[in-house]
């Protein structure tokens, strides 16, 4: 809302989240310059000042040829960019960029199609191993200089060739977030999964912190990337994560293939020396110590970190599926997830499924991947009847709680926390997701009990007391968990009294969960095993008895600072240090945000800062400085060893320092930058005979297409086509062609068309409309075609599953799939005819 | 339970944000003998605060309870997120929560079974429970054969999490994970 302009990319805003567009129409209506680049024309397009189409997998290109322009005609913030950024860092001199290697960088191994070694894109380093820089940007080895080469070819022509956009169109959005930002002004960039959802998704959106970077709108108000995130607490899935790869807070789950077999080893090769990440060793102490109790203090000094279960490689959700199609996966826990229809190549989830030994599915309704062993897609030439009596899975089909049947918070894409209060027991033998963990628990504590195996000691230690005080009042569930009580433990808590930090062998000065004292917040945090914290960020939200900030309910100010509570320590924008110069003035009044206040020697403003409160802007490090002493009062990014935004990323990606183009994993056309066609670290699965991809040009599969939501359904419908409202809004699934396209294949708006892809094929009626429409890309016209995937076989609205039709490449920092570019063939008819 | 609620009354009373949707609505209107005795459904409800299930962006919702029965739901207009407004989806919250078609009984379906049968809920959780130390004990791998520590299972998987609370999401981390040693948990954020 305080934006001057809003670039909307990879996301249509207006239907999938269409109550933060009402933001978006509000900044529209007090001046700002909307901007919608899609595939596909949609009410976000309609909303916005300017639409440009685009086609499907160039977005890197036309953020690219931005970012060229940004640093050939001097246009970028050049004292934002000076003081905040690593432009100035120079880099190894052995790094090979893909001007030099057609497309790959320097460290590829091609064996393993990885970038295992990646020290040639680390910082050159003095002696005390301080990175060396040239604010003149002048040396040719700084990052500056490096961009200007790397995005030398990525020119209007370019766009023009590989995204079907005039150049005009381009300078215009180009010109536009130009003149919307600097000093005095601010543009903000909204992405959705139209760029998670791609083989190079991670490099889309680092092309898009690279341009706010250089444009200076990166920790100021109206500025920022948005990431419009489409799940209740995905976010909050993600925090507190139930993901194979992370901790909570961020920290990695530990892995084999480093060398991470002792607690100080993991510390080492997960913590930073300087900058806020410094400070790891306390959060994953207070982590075990949330866990294990009392235990993290007898073991050998490794405080039980020797139990955490360590990774062998990619145990992500789609590498999974194919270990159980291998039958290697023997039991399955989902809950409120529905991979039979709802994940990429559904097909081949279904058939995963079919080598279970069992599975429990918790949801509100009977959804496919409860039904697979019974139904299947009705129709299609590969498809035959089920055969109940040769699948051997056995199902658990449990009745879960809806939203309002149970308390807890949700984490919201802007990273805020809201506590729901309950409303009314759920019906039956329906649960909370929180009962059945908390109970599932307790019974295998008593199945252990006796054991006397080392590896079922973490289950014997694991503290697990969350029953109520009470029965909850006015509810018949006598044993529903103590929410708060978890909340706490979340939150964090005192041990032992302070005084008593010495004597923690006397177990009369050891608190337990229900008596302890909250920590205020993570910065109360130590690694001595004197605190106990479940989440290290979320640490602060409950700070003291009585207080859920979560629940907290004021609606009033600027940055409406009581209303839930916004980790870490409730920052409304983070790195917020930056909507000030580097002596510590707000850019420009207009854009004021977080300041140093001279008079009382610390930061203030409308925000919590996201600073160390008291240092001062013109502090300098001393050589050999650690943790946040290193920092000087002028670096804002305060969780990077060198507190700068980074242009060029140093370490830690997998598939390259800086964004380059590939074409997708599928695609109708060679690529025109390098000759690497695609993304040479993503994960094919070539080897996969049910995941076959089209080759690059295939006359068999010409069109391109491309998935979305819409605003009436709800990813694959389980909790959107069980409800007559809904259905009758949206009650069909269909796809969008062109006229052009259309007449081409002689097929006619509302009657129905066949998909068809390697892997599968599926029908749908035919929406013809002039919202998709044909690209001159290479030379040459190229269609694409555009469907909702929110159908399957249960439920009361029924349809084809989209995500039949979609392969399963994966995205190689975060394993995501490639559901918004591929290649398809399309013909009139029904498929059950 | 209903911890923090406010009866319809109570709420209305407290000096609001009035949104231009709530001015409309309580416009004095032209009124016959009839419906001027008439009250709103929701007139002496609790209202109950909570979060719509939907998308990320965390719309507030009035939850409207009368007799330990969900009456209505509807936008919350005081949350600064939504000001009272929702999407087609959140305005179908109720239809979600109250629904013919929900589970309410626990079903089993036996491998090769054609059918479902129900269970009760103790019986289920004590095989469930069964399931997970059986399938842990044949699997577990304490070390790799060049002796590397793993402490894992890479048998059982879990998915799911995006749709649940942030304290449900912490438990089941906490067990699956620092418990058992199961590697493969994720959720939608995967996808």
């Amino acid at each position: 809302m305080n934006s001057d302009a809003i670039l909307i990319m990879g996301s249509n805003m207006a239907e999938a989240h269409p109550v933060a567009f009402a933001n978006v129409v509000k900044a529209k209506e007090r001046g700002a310059k909307v901007i919608h680049v899609d595939p596909h024309y949609s009410r976000t397009s309609a909303l916005a000042n300017l639409y440009v189409a685009t086609r499907a997998g160039s977005d890197i290109v036309f953020l690219g040829a931005i970012i060229r322009h940004l640093l050939e005609t001097k246009s970028y913030f050049h004292d934002y960019v000076v003081n905040y950024t690593n432009a100035a860092t120079v880099i190894r001199e052995d790094y090979c960029d893909t001007e030099d290697l057609d497309g790959l960088f320097s460290g590829f191994d091609p064996a393993t199609e990885t970038y295992a070694d990646q020290t040639s894109w680390d910082y050159e380093r003095d002696a005390d191993g301080k990175p060396l820089t040239d604010p003149t940007l002048q040396h040719p080895r700084c990052v500056f200089q490096i961009m200007r080469r790397h995005f030398a070819r990525y020119t209007p022509e370019m766009v023009e060739e590989v995204c079907g956009v005039s150049r005009e169109q381009w300078m215009l959005v180009t010109q536009t977030l130009i003149e919307n930002s600097g000093r005095e002004r601010t543009s903000a960039i909204c992405y959705a999964v139209g760029w998670t959802q791609q083989s190079k998704g991670v490099q889309i959106i680092r092309a898009a912190a690279i341009m706010q970077l250089l444009l200076g709108n990166i920790g100021r108000p109206g500025g920022g990337i948005m990431a419009l995130r489409g799940h209740a607490s995905i976010q909050g899935s993600t925090d507190v994560p139930t993901l194979y790869d992370l901790l909570s807070g961020y920290m990695p789950q530990p892995s084999a293939l480093t060398p991470q077999q002792t607690l100080e080893e993991y510390i080492s090769t997960s913590g930073q020396k300087t900058g806020w990440w410094s400070n790891f060793p306390a959060y994953i102490r207070s982590l075990l110590q949330a866990w294990y109790g009392e235990a993290a203090n007898e073991e050998d000094g490794n405080c039980c970190y020797r139990w955490l279960p360590k990774t062998i490689g990619d145990h992500s959700h789609l590498a999974t599926s194919y270990t159980m199609l291998d039958g290697k996966v023997r039991g399955y826990l989902l809950f409120g997830q529905n991979p039979a229809a709802g994940s990429t190549n559904s097909r081949m989830q279904r058939k995963a499924l079919e080598q279970l030994d069992w599975m429990v599915v918790r949801d509100l309704y009977e959804v496919e991947s409860a039904a697979f062993w019974y139904k299947q897609p009705g129709f299609g030439p590969e498809t035959e009847p089920v055969d109940s009596s040769k699948i051997k899975t056995e199902i658990f089909l449990l009745p879960a709680a809806a939203s309002t049947e149970k308390e807890g918070c949700f984490t919201n894409t802007q990273r805020l926390l809201q506590w729901r209060d309950k409303a009314v027991d759920p019906a039956g033998d329906a649960r909370s997701d929180l009962w059945f963990v908390y109970h599932l628990g307790k019974r295998l504590k008593e199945l252990y009990a006796n054991s006397t195996a080392p590896k079922d000691r973490p289950l014997q230690a694991l503290t697990w007391d969350y029953d109520r005080e009470e029965p909850e009042p006015g509810s018949r569930i006598h044993d529903e968990p103590d929410t708060l009580l978890i909340l706490k433990e979340i939150n964090g808590y005192s041990v032992r009294p302070s005084n008593q930090a010495d004597q923690a062998s006397d177990e009369q000065s050891v608190y337990t969960l229900h008596d302890a004292p909250h920590v205020p917040g993570f910065t109360a945090l130590k690694s001595d095993g004197s605190t106990a914290c479940g989440s290290w960020i979320y640490s602060g939200v409950y700070p003291e008895p009585g207080n859920n900030r979560a629940a907290s309910r004021i609606s009033d100010g600027y940055t409406f600072l009581q209303w839930g509570f916004s980790w870490p320590a409730n920052r409304r924008i983070l790195y917020n240090r930056a909507s000030a110069d580097p002596q510590g003035h707000p850019w420009s009044e207009r854009k004021k945000y977080v300041w140093w206040d001279e008079e009382q020697q610390k930061w203030t403003g409308v925000d919590v800062p996201d600073f160390p409160i008291n240092k001062p802007p013109n502090y300098t490090p001393s050589a050999g400085s650690v943790g946040m002493d290193a920092l000087s009062g002028s670096d804002p990014f305060i969780m990077k060893p060198d507190g700068k935004g980074w242009l060029f990323v140093p370490n830690g990606l997998k598939d390259g320092p800086l964004p380059a183009h590939y074409e997708a994993a599928e695609s109708p056309v060679h690529n025109t930058l390098y000759h690497q066609q695609s993304n040479p670290a993503a994960k094919y699965y070539r080897d996969r005979p049910d995941n076959r991809l089209a080759a690059v040009g295939d006359p068999n599969y010409p069109i391109v297409i491309t998935t979305y939501r819409l605003t009436e359904h709800h990813v694959s419908g389980p909790m959107t086509r069980w409800m007559p409202w809904l259905n009758a809004l949206q009650p069909s699934l269909f796809a969008e062609l062109s006229p052009e396209l259309a007449a081409e294949r002689n097929i006619k708006h509302g009657e129905w068309l066949i998909i068809n892809t390697p892997r599968g094929e599926i029908e749908a009626r035919a929406m013809v409309t002039r919202r998709m429409r044909p690209l001159r890309v290479s030379g040459r016209v190229v269609h694409q075609i555009g469907l909702p995937f929110h159908w399957g076989f249960q439920g009361k609205s029924t349809g084809s599953i989209t995500n039949d039709l979609a392969h399963m490449v994966l995205e190689p920092n975060v394993s995501i799939e490639e559901a918004k570019a591929f290649t398809c063939n399309i013909r009139p008819g029904h498929i059950s005819m | 339970m209903l911890g923090q609620q406010t009866t319809f009354e109570a709420q209305t009373s407290i000096p609001p944000i009035i949104t231009q949707v709530m001015q409309v609505g309580s416009r004095t209107q032209a009124f016959s003998l009839e419906s001027s005795k008439m009250v709103p459904r929701i007139r002496d409800a609790q209202v109950v605060h909570s979060v719509c299930p939907y998308c990320a962006v965390g719309c507030g919702l009035n939850v409207y309870v009368k007799d330990g029965k969900v009456l209505d739901i509807e936008g919350n207009p005081g949350s600064p997120i939504n000001h009272g407004t929702l999407c087609p989806k959140g305005a179908a919250t109720f239809q979600y929560t109250v629904n013919p078609n929900r589970l309410t009984q626990v079903l089993h379906r036996a491998p090769y079974s054609d059918h479902w049968e129900v269970k009760s809920l103790e019986w289920a959780m004590e095989q469930i429970a069964q399931r997970v130390k059986q399938t842990r004990d044949e699997t577990f791998v304490e070390r790799l054969p060049d002796g590397r520590e793993v402490n894992h299972t890479l048998s059982i998987a879990s998915l799911g999490g995006a749709t649940l609370d942030v304290e449900e999401n912490y438990l089941m981390k906490k067990l699956f994970s620092g418990g058992l040693g199961i590697v493969s948990i994720e959720n939608q954020a995967r996808i």
